[in-house]
């Protein structure tokens, strides 16, 4: 199997933003090209990672819109949806693409238009993910994050506060992010005294909704030094997908999220490291207690000790394992479908030395991206080519 | 669309809360066409007929359209006596209304135990995304039971 690297990345400023999905998506696209140094014509294969365009605004068929605007005709194209995991399954579908020989050149771009319905709408469109039995009880993604934080704080004796920091940390390293939604710190108790949207959890627990987009290009390695130099690009070193159930409460233990564990498994596995071997981490902080699971399902703490480790300022940018210097969903902005592309972006700028400001020590990094509460995971593993 | 109806609570004997139950004992809520380890359905447990107790609750502020707000939300587990040994049987509902014409939801907390309670109508249909004609809309709230 070919060896996949990644050599051209880009990403649209999150937030609130004038343009809809096909000009954001564009936007991203084109830029990722230029970074690549190709043109759209020069792709096989070309993917939008989306989950709704139907549904936010209407606007269906997005993966030809894009390839009509980047003018990459023939380019085979798809659009990958798996709710908030679509950007990290758009990077499966890439990575196999090329893998598997049938692409020699991949452009991914994931991106949503989010911010022009109101919040209950919009709440809604995601809500609708979920099973019959738990949509006509009024569930939401926030009311999961609020009964599985309640049952982790009782079940882990963690204190309220530990969330809370969660949050203050991804804030803080949003503010060297130029591309976030939020670039501005937030204290502790702004956070804990934010009102309340699922009890136990308030406002600042919670990301924001975002318009937004994100590209990567992606190519086999033995080529990857034609396009940039030698230097200057990542591999894909390993990567798994995996499901958990649809039905969020048939799961044996509500604070593990078997999706996580299973495609951590097997990205650890074709990679040949384990969870003490990567350097940073990107986690689908969708809402904090999220962070505490995710980090503890990929094995970078034992169960229950999440909380301890952002406690204790290991997560922190200058900690033993930086976990979303990009400011993560929560202060980034989470526009669905781009969400994940732009995940693997940030890993790319720091196994690559290009994070700026933001820039740890990393030779490999890791993101996993997760959608509906758990239902669905890519993670993905990457090392810089230096 | 239709018009919500007021105070749909209320005991309906009638109505079954259905669980599947599959070839090997493992019982699921809601049913599977296909049950665990590929077994097939050979049964149906109606689980107001099991002890139900809480393992977590919340209170959503932030409500889709159609839903109450606030919305207290539970998940339940039911005991399914000591010759179960599969995965447990849960639920996730509504804490149902109290009776004193206050339209307050009940208090509960983790450990609680609650009974099943038929309402006609949880969320107003036809209001969200979802098709009106795609799924059910009526169901079971819980409410503490004395102890």
């Amino acid at each position: 199997m070919e060896r996949v690297a990644i050599i051209g990345v880009s990403m649209t400023r999150f937030g609130q933003r004038d343009a809809w999905v096909r000009e954001l998506l564009a936007e991203a696209g084109a830029a990722a090209l230029t970074d690549a140094g190709i043109d759209g014509d020069d792709l096989d294969h070309l993917y939008v990672s989306n989950m709704a365009s139907g549904e936010f605004e209407g606007q269906t068929g997005v993966p030809n819109a894009l390839a009509h605007d980047l003018d990459a005709m023939p380019a085979y194209t798809a659009r990958i949806d798996q709710t908030s995991s679509s950007g990290g399954a758009g990077v499966y579908a890439a990575w196999q693409s090329v893998a598997s020989g049938a692409s020699d050149l991949t452009l991914l771009v994931g991106g949503e238009k989010m911010t022009h319905r109101t919040t209950s709408e919009a709440t809604d469109v995601i809500a609708s993910l979920t099973h019959p039995v738990e949509y006509k009880h009024g569930v939401t993604l926030p009311s999961f994050a609020g009964l599985t934080a309640r049952r982790y704080l009782d079940e882990y004796d963690a204190p309220r506060e530990s969330l809370g920091k969660v949050a203050v940390k991804n804030h803080a390293n949003g503010v060297d992010n130029p591309h976030a939604q939020f670039q501005k710190e937030v204290d502790l108790d702004t956070v804990l005294n934010s009102p309340v949207v699922a009890d136990p959890l308030r406002l600042y627990d919670f990301c924001p909704i975002t318009d937004g987009s994100a590209a990567l290009v992606f190519c086999p390695e033995s080529v990857a030094a034609d396009y940039v130099p030698d230097d200057e690009y990542a591999v894909i070193s390993g990567i798994g997908g995996a499901t958990d159930t649809h039905v969020v409460h048939e799961r044996v233990d509500p604070t593990t999220m078997g999706g996580v564990v299973d495609s951590a498994e097997i990205a650890y596995e074709m990679a040949g490291i384990g969870p003490d071997d990567i350097d940073v981490a990107e986690l689908h902080d969708m809402f904090t207690i999220l962070e505490f699971l995710q980090s503890e399902d990929l094995g970078f703490f034992e169960k229950g000790e999440g909380w301890k480790a952002v406690e204790a300022g290991v997560t922190d940018r200058d900690g033993d394992l930086p976990i979303n210097t990009s400011g993560g969903l929560k202060s980034k902005g989470h526009p669905l479908g781009a969400s994940g592309v732009a995940q693997v972006y940030e890993i790319f700028k720091q196994v690559t030395g290009d994070a700026g400001p933001r820039q740890v020590e990393a030779e490999t990094g890791l993101a996993c991206n997760v959608g509906g509460f758990g239902n669905c995971v890519t993670t993905a593993i990457l090392e810089g080519s230096k | 669309m239709s018009e919500p109806e007021s105070d749909t609570t209320e005991r309906n004997d009638e109505q079954t809360f259905e669980a599947a139950e599959y070839a090997g004992g493992v019982v699921s809520y809601p049913p599977h066409p296909i049950g665990p380890g590929g077994t097939e359905r050979v049964g149906t447990v109606d689980l107001r007929e099991h002890e139900a107790r809480v393992i977590t609750w919340t209170t959503s502020t932030a409500t889709p359209p159609g839903v109450r707000e606030p919305n207290t939300l539970a998940i339940v587990e039911f005991a399914m006596g000591d010759d179960y040994d599969g995965p447990p049987v849960r639920a996730l509902g509504q804490i149902a209304e109290q009776e004193d014409g206050s339209a307050d939801q009940f208090d509960v907390a983790i450990g609680d135990r609650v009974e099943p309670v038929y309402a006609d109508e949880l969320r107003e249909p036809g209001i969200g995304i979802r098709e009106p004609a795609s799924q059910s809309w009526d169901g079971f709230r819980f409410r503490p039971v004395d102890e």
